[in-house]
């Protein structure tokens, strides 16, 4: 048996070969993952004359934010005012989000902390749905959604937003970890009916879960085409403003580069400021068999 | 038997608050998640061109694609191929970058899982790599071979067919550090420091051991989440290839299900066909990650 007289030493079981090989490897994935990006940015504040050197540079020599005014000039042109699709991303994000906190937390909350006949079987079948794409249901999706009316119209993004089944998943895992059975009970025996509970003990104490869906639920929308079910030019989204500015052609290449960079680093932000929060969620979203 | 199904009665009558929480999220979920399933199961069994109403054809559709549809095969062969270097090696990435990013201090920890969580939320960034590999004269990759004297004239990444799969492949890798990432990030940091101070008392002597003995069977659950999440993502890309190599590709070399699947279902709408499609889809990725899950949660048992 080894006596602990200092126990750092004894806890910190680490060779110097190990640590240059995690550090090469992080160094080189980070460059992998990095390099793109920077190429991204560096693009977007190159001088026209840059962007067609011949042979193609790295890095920009003279930045300047010519390609930024460009897309805003273009924005200004566009047959739609560019306004327009802001807020029509807005809207649908916004709504989206809001809706599916609502309505996922509901139902989080029943699967995680009732006990009912069928909720075990409801649980599984959105596992299952984990497990496949939406995309490959695209053609049966368009069907309902035209039976339903809700072709050309927000709603028809807006509505399978509120039962994304990820949001859903982490949110009863993060339930069911977080809060204490002894609590719900205990207010039950003060007299509380269930939706007050759910509204004013669980929801303030799942914070970071909330803040969690209200990341995924924006990146996903915000990145929203919705070329499949909207085809009125007034009601589609920024993603398609930008991304047709892109496809411009060579003419437009500079603009190009500066909406590619406001299309990634708008979510990329959002990240930055809820990173913990995110992290104390997904820490609760174990499988089990 | 009697007596149950009246005591589930019972229950189901005193749990009405419960069923009023689930049904706005179930009514939902019926319509755009599970119907659409049900009706695909239903179309791919017949012939529908969207305007004149579905006949019924039987194992038809089946028959034509698994037996006479040969651009199908290969893009089930793409997809298999994408499937198991995508979903084990993204999944792999995933679970060696969380392990590695954890032995970093706080702050660098954050900024380094930021930058490689990066470049999957940041939407269509990738088509960046469409520039990186163009084989004229702004491929970037291209220019850096031949100033190295590597090569004295640009490979057609895009076009060439021995290199449409590993550049598919290479950026698929670096968009596949996603939610599963994230959460084995979590998990690792969630892993009480006790357990390796007792590890190391009882003779645990290196990271390896540490990581084999403590760690891994306290991520169980995380791992299946990420393996879940990895392997969907593999099954789908289809998209990207489009959009950096174009449709299709050179010799349908890079030629997946998904492909397939837009193909017939957006330009040529043959419905029923396509329904018979993604219902393949449907079945392959659903086992291979119940294959996963379990392959998964027998390790060390």
């Amino acid at each position: 048996m080894m006596i602990r007289k200092k126990p750092k030493k004894i806890y910190l079981n680490r060779s110097r070969g190990g640590n240059i090989v995690i550090s090469i490897f992080l160094a080189a994935m980070g460059v992998f993952m990095a390099l793109p990006l920077v190429y991204a940015v560096s693009n977007s504040i190159k001088p026209l004359s840059e962007l067609w050197i011949y042979p193609p540079k790295f890095f920009v020599e003279n930045p300047t934010l010519s390609n930024y005014r460009d897309l805003l000039s273009l924005m200004g042109d566009s047959w739609v005012p560019f306004s327009r699709y802001v807020s029509n991303t807005l809207t649908i994000s916004v709504v989206g989000t809001a809706g599916h906190i609502l309505i996922s937390s509901l139902c989080a909350y029943a699967l995680a902390k009732h006990d009912f006949p069928g909720r075990n079987i409801m649980f599984q079948v959105i596992v299952l749905s984990l497990m496949f794409s939406a995309v490959v249901i695209t053609v049966p999706s368009y069907l309902i959604m035209s039976k339903l009316g809700l072709i050309d119209t927000h709603w028809s993004i807006i509505l399978p937003a509120f039962c994304s089944s990820l949001g859903l998943y982490l949110m009863k895992q993060f339930m069911e970890t977080s809060i204490p059975d002894a609590l719900i009970e205990s207010a039950h025996i003060d007299g509380a009916n269930e939706f007050t509970i759910f509204w004013r003990i669980v929801m303030p104490l799942v914070k970071p879960a909330w803040l969690t869906l209200i990341i995924f639920s924006f990146q996903g929308l915000w990145g929203q085409g919705g070329t499949t079910y909207i085809q009125t030019e007034s009601l589609k989204t920024l993603n398609y403003a930008l991304s047709q500015i892109m496809a411009g052609g060579i003419a437009r290449q500079g603009a190009a580069a500066a909406a590619s960079v406001i299309m990634m680093i708008v979510p990329v932000l959002v990240f930055v400021i809820t990173q913990s929060n995110v992290l104390e969620t997904v820490a609760t979203s174990g499988m089990k068999d | 038997m009697r007596n149950k199904t009246k005591y589930t009665l019972q229950r189901m009558r005193k749990s009405k608050v419960s069923y009023l929480f689930v049904a706005p999220y179930m009514i939902l979920f019926t319509i755009f998640t599970v119907l659409p399933v049900v009706i695909a199961m239903f179309l791919s069994l017949t012939s529908f061109n969207v305007l004149q109403m579905p006949t019924f054809v039987g194992l038809e559709n089946y028959g034509r694609l698994f037996l006479k549809d040969s651009v199908f095969m290969t893009g089930v062969k793409n997809t298999l191929i994408l499937g198991v270097i995508l979903g084990p090696g993204g999944y792999l990435l995933s679970l060696i970058c969380a392990w590695f990013i954890n032995e970093l201090t706080p702050k660098i920890r954050s900024f380094v899982t930021l930058l490689f969580y990066a470049p999957s939320i940041s939407g269509n960034a990738y088509l960046i790599w469409g520039i990186l590999f163009s084989g004229d004269d702004y491929g970037y990759i291209n220019g850096l071979l031949i100033r190295l004297g590597f090569i004295n004239e640009p490979i057609q990444f895009l076009q060439n067919t021995d290199y449409i799969m590993p550049v598919v492949i290479i950026v698929s890798l670096w968009t596949s550090l996603g939610t599963g990432f994230l959460s084995m990030i979590a998990a690792f940091q969630g892993v009480d420091k006790t357990y390796f101070e007792a590890g190391a008392i009882d003779g645990i002597r290196n990271r390896w051991q540490e990581l084999w003995y403590i760690t891994i069977p306290m991520l169980k659950p995380q791992m299946i989440f990420s393996a879940v999440m990895s392997i969907t993502s593999a099954f789908n890309v289809g998209a990207v290839i489009t959009a950096i190599c174009g449709y299709p590709t050179t010799d349908y070399v890079a030629h997946t299900i998904m492909n397939h699947l837009t193909d017939y279902g957006t330009t040529r709408f043959e419905m029923g066909y396509a329904s018979a499609i993604a219902v393949v889809l449907f079945v392959l990725m659903i086992s291979f990650n119940q294959f996963a899950k379990r392959f998964i949660s027998s390790i060390g048992k």
